[in-house]
């Protein structure tokens, strides 16, 4: 598993209103012909973050990134990069790097002419150029491959000279358009924690493009959400996890259970709804922006949630509810239950599995009873 | 009919249709009779009799520097053409330009012929250039057709290239004209070469639109070929032609062997 960039609480710049920010994205929003790729997005990213821009394809992630990079301009709205206004630099003038996709890499030049081509460009003398070239090699551990062309390495080579090779002019920021999506799981993971550690090691500031949430997860410092051209979310990951904002962001981000209810009491200390789809009243232990009589959704996610044959003990009857075990899907070192409801409505629940081969588990068609504490689920007004 | 002998009979036959009648062409090249069909032993006195005719090796020069020169500005022009059509989708009279530059590859020869000459007998009587005919109207007449065929290769590999890869050097920090020379430029190479070699030949093949736009004391090697096998065939024809097959089959094979090796290249990177 990676290990995110470490950052002391007092250093997370986003949470210190005065931190000035090194990238500032002002209400970009950018149209091709009549369709909306990014609508109205602002957002501002510190100096040595690792900055995940998630969503799925079409949400509009890949588009800002080319924006930053230079490739397609605006519509409307800025982009500052180190207090510099950069709407009219051209990508080669901005001190900005990419790794693409596709790794890009020029197939008629060798690996050590792949990284040293945009240091000949800043007409960087030739003594200086071998040895920068040599300390990428060493940095990607690819000190032997400097003479194979890129056709001779594979795909974790290649994504390593990519890497190198937008690393090599030292930029200020880094844009990587999912780094690891052409890579398999193994080394995917491999990957990701040295990804990492150069980040940290050089302290660039990276802006990665996935639409892996996983990857997302561990990399990231912070997390902005994409949905159809617009930020939906931006937290830490714990916070996008732990607290999302709104359905759409509970139900991509992780897996998560989502019913209707109606508020029936609203105090400071307390809201409590009632769910017929759930079949219960659902107690929340904290105050919640919402009217009485308002319909809103609750989230929870399968692992808040636990099982059992006896009916458990719950305050005032709220947060329990009973059905019956459709199918159990077994991951090894976790179990999903998923479970049929008196109202129809399914919900999934996970259970690690702490016993091995334990005779009295939970099965097929039992009748069980679920209960969550009053804090474990989010509840959603949009 | 079974397998086994269905390919390798179709194979033969393929093959001989194709290179019979050049087979019993290079034969009779050597052969000693003055009469082009009669066998009368092993000689090679052609070769030497056409080496002592300045007629056709003046010909021969001729057409070597029309298609040399055809089939570089048809590539100069062709790429750039290919560049404009493949790197910008939205310009004004893209269409058009798009529909008409395959234009010559489809009109009749005799046509493209006469409309060139018209253009060059209009072009001197109100411009006064080019003066007669000759050398130079032959070669813009044959950078005009060649030009299609070169848009046409060019265009097909760089529709192929990867765009990321241009925006990569871009992003390294090099201009777009450094981009196209650095990386644009060496990518799309085996196509440039292949073009060029089509131009070289299609320029050193032609006999009809020559034979409009050529003038007095500018008779290419075609021309003088046709002409002389009016007056009945003549052996030195046969050694020349020879001589001809043996340099373009050089050519390609050295063509198709460069091809290969990039291509395989591209493919495996």
């Amino acid at each position: 598993m990676a290990k995110k960039p470490q950052l002391a609480i007092d250093t997370r710049p986003w949470r210190d209103p005065s931190a000035k920010p090194f990238v500032r994205i002002r209400n970009v929003s950018k149209k091709f012909g009549d369709v909306s790729a990014v609508h109205e997005v602002s957002l501002d990213i510190y100096k040595s973050e690792l900055f995940c821009l998630l969503g799925g394809s079409g949400s509009g992630k890949s588009t800002l990134l080319r924006m930053l990079a230079g490739f397609e301009q605006p519509t409307s709205g800025t982009i500052e990069i180190d207090g510099q206004d950069m709407t009219a630099v051209p990508p080669y003038q901005r001190p900005v790097n990419m790794m693409f996709q596709s790794y890009a890499l020029f197939p008629h030049m060798n690996v050590e002419q792949n990284i040293a081509y945009g240091l000949k460009r800043d007409n960087m003398p030739r003594s200086e150029i071998g040895d920068r070239v040599a300390e990428l090699l060493s940095l990607v551990k690819l000190q032997d491959y400097g003479k194979r062309k890129p056709n001779q390495l594979s795909g974790g080579q290649r994504q390593r000279v990519a890497l190198a090779r937008s690393l090599a002019k030292r930029p200020k920021l880094l844009l990587l358009d999912e780094p690891l999506g052409a890579l398999d799981k193994k080394l995917r993971e491999e990957t990701q924690f040295e990804l990492v550690k150069i980040q940290e090691s050089l302290g660039v500031t990276f802006i990665v493009v996935t639409h892996d949430q996983e990857e997302a997860m561990t990399l990231a410092t912070r997390i902005g959400v994409m949905n159809q051209g617009e930020i939906a979310m931006i937290g830490e990951p714990h916070d996008i996890y732990e607290f999302p904002n709104s359905r759409f962001v509970a139900s991509f981000i992780g897996s998560a259970n989502m019913v209707e209810g109606i508020v029936t009491e609203d105090e400071p200390d307390h809201v409590r709804i009632r769910s017929p789809e759930l079949g219960c009243d659902i107690y929340v232990g904290h105050g919640v922006d919402c009217a009485p009589d308002q319909i809103l959704w609750w989230a929870i996610r399968p692992e808040k949630m636990a099982l059992s044959r006896e009916k458990p003990e719950t305050l005032n009857g709220a947060n329990v509810t009973k059905g019956v075990v459709e199918d159990i899907g077994y991951l090894g070192d976790m179990s999903v239950y998923q479970l049929l409801l008196d109202s129809g409505k399914r919900i999934r629940v996970s259970q690690t599995n702490t016993a091995r081969g334990n005779p009295d588990a939970i099965t097929w068609e039992e009748q069980v009873y679920v209960t969550w504490g009053d804090s474990s689920g989010s509840v959603l007004t949009v | 009919m079974r397998r086994g002998l269905f390919l390798p009979i179709a194979a033969t036959l393929g093959f001989a249709f194709l290179y019979l009648p050049i087979i019993s062409l290079v034969v009779f090249s050597f052969n000693e009779s003055d009469l082009v069909t009669v066998w009368s032993g092993f000689s090679t006195k052609w070769y030497g009799k056409l080496f002592a005719d300045e007629q056709m090796l003046g010909a021969a020069w001729l057409s070597l520097r029309i298609a040399f020169f055809s089939a570089t500005f048809a590539l100069v022009l062709g790429t750039l053409c290919a560049v404009a059509l493949v790197r910008f989708k939205r310009f004004r009279g893209r269409t058009v330009l798009a529909g008409t530059v395959s234009a010559p590859l489809v009109m009749p020869d005799v046509i493209t012929g006469l409309a060139m000459l018209l253009l060059f007998v209009g072009m001197e009587s109100v411009l006064g250039w080019p003066a007669g005919r000759g050398i130079v109207t032959i070669i813009i007449a044959h950078t005009t057709f060649c030009m299609a065929y070169i848009t046409v290769v060019v265009q097909s590999r760089l529709s192929d290239l990867d765009l990321s890869l241009e925006e990569a050097a871009m992003d390294l920090g090099a201009t777009p004209f450094r981009v196209f020379f650095d990386i644009t430029l060496p990518i799309i190479a085996p196509a440039l070469v292949s073009g060029w070699l089509l131009g070289f030949t299609l320029s050193l093949d032609d006999l009809v639109i020559a034979s409009f736009v050529s003038g007095p004391g500018s008779s290419t090697l075609p021309m003088v070929i046709f002409s002389k096998i009016k007056l009945g065939v003549s052996p030195d024809v046969n050694a020349l032609a020879t001589i001809i097959i043996g340099v373009v089959a050089l050519g390609v094979v050295a063509a198709t062997i460069i091809g290969l090796r990039s291509s395989s290249k591209v493919k495996r990177a």
